[in-house]
C-alpha cells in the first residue's frame, strides 16, 4: 500500500495502522477464514467507521485491534509501534453493558485511573469532568442497575474517555438501544468528539450511523472480511439528526447500501 | 417510588406469613397426631415432651455444650474447606492447565462416599477433633472447589475485557473484577456447602465422639429417647435456619448492587 505523505493526510499523523491483517479460526478442514488482508489507517482526531454485513468479522477485527484476540497474520501499529495485548492506550466500548455493577457511576469512571495508580483526589476530579461531559451529573452515586440502557452506555463512554486513550474503539455500542435513544447517543458522541478531539474507530452494521458519524467509512465485504471500499463523508454543518435527510447524506447512504446489498446477495449465492 | 416501596413491603409481609403458616401447619399436624394418640409416644413424642426435654437440657447445660461442640466442628471443618477451595477454584476457572491437572482427581474424589472414608480417617487421625474436621472437610471441599470454579468462570467476559482495555493487569483483574463479580455466587456456594457440612458432622459424631448434637441423637436411639432425638433434630434445624439467615444478611451487605429474581422479598 502506498504510504500517505504528511501533506496528503492533512498534516495529521497516522494514529493507528492495520496492515495485511488476517484471522483464521480453527485448523485444517475445520478452519474458517474470518478476515483476509485487511488494511486500515486512522489519523489523529479522525472518526472512522467500519460498516459491514453481519458475520463479516467486524467484531473480530476490533477485538484484535483492542488486543483481546490475536491475529493469524499481519500487524496492528499504534503510533508506529506494534501492539501487544490489551492496554489502556486503546480504550474500548462494547455493545453489551460492561459496567461493574458493584461500583457507582463515579467509581466505574474512576476504574482505569485507579488501575494506573492515580491518587484518589485526582481520580475524582477527572471522573467528574467526564461524567459531566456525557451529561450524567447528578448520577455520580447511582449504581448501574438504576440506569437505563442509554445511560449505561454513557457511563461506559465516560469510563473509557477518563483514561485518555490514544484511540477509542467502539463495537456497536448503540446496537442494543431503541431507535430514539440511539439518535440521542449518536449526537452526544458527535458532540464529545468535537469537544475532545478523540480519535475514534467505530464499528456498526447500521448505515445511517456510519454516514452520520464518520469522517470516513470503510465498507467491509462478506466473509472472509476485507475492505471493499473507503468513502469520505463530507456533510455541511454539524452532524445531528438533521443530517439524516441531507442530499449528500442520502447519496453516500445509497452507495453503501448498494455495496452491502450486493455483498448479501453474493453471500446468498455462495451457499 | 413510594408506592413501589410499600408494595414491596406488602409482598415481603406476604412471604413471611406464608413461611410461618407452613411451620404452624406442621406443628398442628404434630399436635393432632400426638395428642390424638394416632401415633405411639415412643415413635412420636408429644410437643410438650420435646419442649420440656429441651428446657431440662438447657438447664443442665448439656444442650448448649453439645451445640457448641457441633458448631465449632462444622465451622472449623468448613472454613478449612473454604480456605483451600476458594483460591483453587479461582485458579481452575482461569487456567486451563491447572484445571486439567486437578479436575480429574477432584471429580474422582467427589464421588467417594465420605462415610466410606471414615475408617481410614480413624486409622490415620484417631478419634481426636482433627478427625472430625477432616470428615467435614472431605465432605464439602471437593464439591465446593468445583462450585467455585463454575461460579468464577461464569463471570461476564464483557466485564473482564472492559477491565483489560482499561489497563487492568492480571492480578488487578482477579482482585478488582473477578472476585467482586463472583462474590454473590460464592456466598451462595458457601451457604449450600455449610448445609452439607452439618450432614457430615453427624457422620463424624456418630462414629467416634463423646459429645455434640449428632452424638446426642445417636445415643438417644439406644434408650428409645425419641424426645431427645426430636430435640436434637430441632436444634440442628434451628441452627440451619439461623445460618441461612446470617448468609442472607452477609450477601446483602457484601453485594447490595445485585439484581435478584424475587428481589421483592
Amino acid at each position: 500500500m502506498k504510504k500517505l505523505t504528511e501533506e496528503e493526510n492533512g498534516g495529521r499523523a497516522v494514529r493507528l495502522q492495520v496492515r495485511d491483517l488476517g484471522k483464521v479460526f480453527g485448523e485444517g478442514d475445520q478452519s474458517v477464514t474470518a478476515l483476509r488482508d485487511v488494511n486500515l489507517e486512522i489519523r489523529e482526531s479522525e472518526f472512522v467507521m467500519i460498516v459491514g454485513p453481519s458475520g463479516c468479522g467486524k467484531t473480530t477485527l476490533i477485538n484484535i485491534i483492542g488486543g483481546l484476540e490475536k491475529q493469524t497474520s499481519g500487524e496492528v501499529l499504534l503510533d508506529g509501534k506494534p501492539i501487544s495485548g490489551a492496554g489502556a492506550d486503546r480504550g474500548m466500548v462494547f455493545q453489551g453493558y460492561s459496567l461493574f455493577p458493584w461500583l457507582t457511576v463515579q467509581k466505574n469512571v474512576e476504574f482505569g485511573l485507579k488501575m494506573k495508580g492515580i491518587p484518589a483526589p485526582h481520580r475524582e476530579s477527572a471522573a467528574k469532568k467526564y461524567i459531566r461531559l456525557v451529561g450524567l451529573d447528578g448520577f455520580e452515586n447511582a449504581l448501574p442497575k438504576q440506569l437505563s440502557g442509554g445511560m449505561k452506555q454513557r457511563v461506559a463512554i465516560a469510563r473509557t474517555l477518563a483514561n485518555e486513550p490514544e484511540i477509542l474503539l467502539m463495537d456497536e455500542p448503540f446496537g442494543a438501544l431503541d431507535a430514539q435513544t440511539r439518535v440521542v447517543m449518536q449526537e452526544l458522541l458527535a458532540n464529545i468528539r468535537r469537544k475532545t478531539n478523540t480519535t475514534i474507530l467505530f464499528i456498526t452494521h447500521d448505515i445511517d450511523e456510519a454516514v452520520l458519524l464518520g469522517d470516513r467509512v470503510y465498507v467491509m465485504s462478506r466473509r472472509p472480511g476485507s475492505v471493499r471500499a473507503v468513502l469520505d463523508v463530507e456533510l455541511p454543518g454539524e452532524r445531528s439528526h438533521n443530517s439524516l435527510v441531507l442530499p449528500e447524506f442520502l447519496r453516500i447512504k445509497k452507495q453503501i447500501m448498494d455495496m452491502l446489498w450486493q455483498e448479501s446477495n453474493d453471500a446468498a449465492m455462495d451457499r | 417510588m413510594g408506592s413501589g416501596k410499600s408494595k414491596k413491603m406488602v409482598k415481603s409481609m406476604q412471604y413471611k406469613m406464608l413461611s410461618l403458616i407452613c411451620f404452624v401447619l406442621i406443628i398442628v399436624f404434630w399436635c393432632i397426631a400426638s395428642y390424638g394418640h394416632l401415633v405411639q409416644e415412643v415413635f412420636l413424642p408429644s410437643p410438650t415432651a420435646v419442649i420440656s426435654k429441651l428446657l431440662s437440657m438447657a438447664k443442665d447445660g448439656s444442650l448448649w455444650a453439645n451445640c457448641r461442640e457441633s458448631i465449632a466442628r462444622v465451622m472449623i471443618g468448613w472454613i478449612w474447606s473454604v480456605i483451600v477451595a476458594l483460591p483453587m477454584g479461582m485458579l481452575m476457572a482461569n487456567s486451563k492447565r491447572f484445571s486439567a491437572f486437578v479436575q480429574p482427581i477432584i471429580e474422582f474424589a467427589r464421588y467417594l462416599p465420605v462415610v466410606a472414608l471414615v475408617p481410614l480417617t480413624l486409622l490415620y487421625l484417631g478419634i481426636e477433633e482433627t478427625q472430625k474436621y477432616t470428615i467435614i472437610f472431605l465432605g464439602t471441599f471437593f464439591q465446593l472447589v468445583l462450585m467455585v470454579a463454575d461460579t468464577v468462570s461464569n463471570v461476564d467476559a464483557n466485564m473482564i475485557n472492559a477491565a483489560k482495555t482499561l489497563g487492568a493487569k492480571r492480578f488487578q483483574i482477579y482482585k478488582e473484577v473477578i472476585f467482586p463479580a463472583a462474590l454473590p455466587g460464592l456466598i451462595d456456594d458457601f451457604r449450600l456447602t455449610i448445609g452439607w457440612a452439618w450432614t457430615y458432622l453427624v457422620v463424624a459424631e456418630m462414629v467416634a465422639a463423646s459429645n455434640g448434637l449428632g452424638f446426642m441423637i445417636l445415643r438417644s436411639q439406644r434408650y428409645l429417647a425419641t424426645d431427645t432425638i426430636f430435640a436434637g433434630l430441632i436444634m440442628i434445624g434451628l441452627i440451619g435456619l439461623v445460618t441461612d439467615w446470617i448468609f442472607r444478611i452477609i450477601s446483602r451487605i457484601a453485594a447490595p448492587w445485585q439484581e435478584r429474581l424475587g428481589d421483592s422479598r
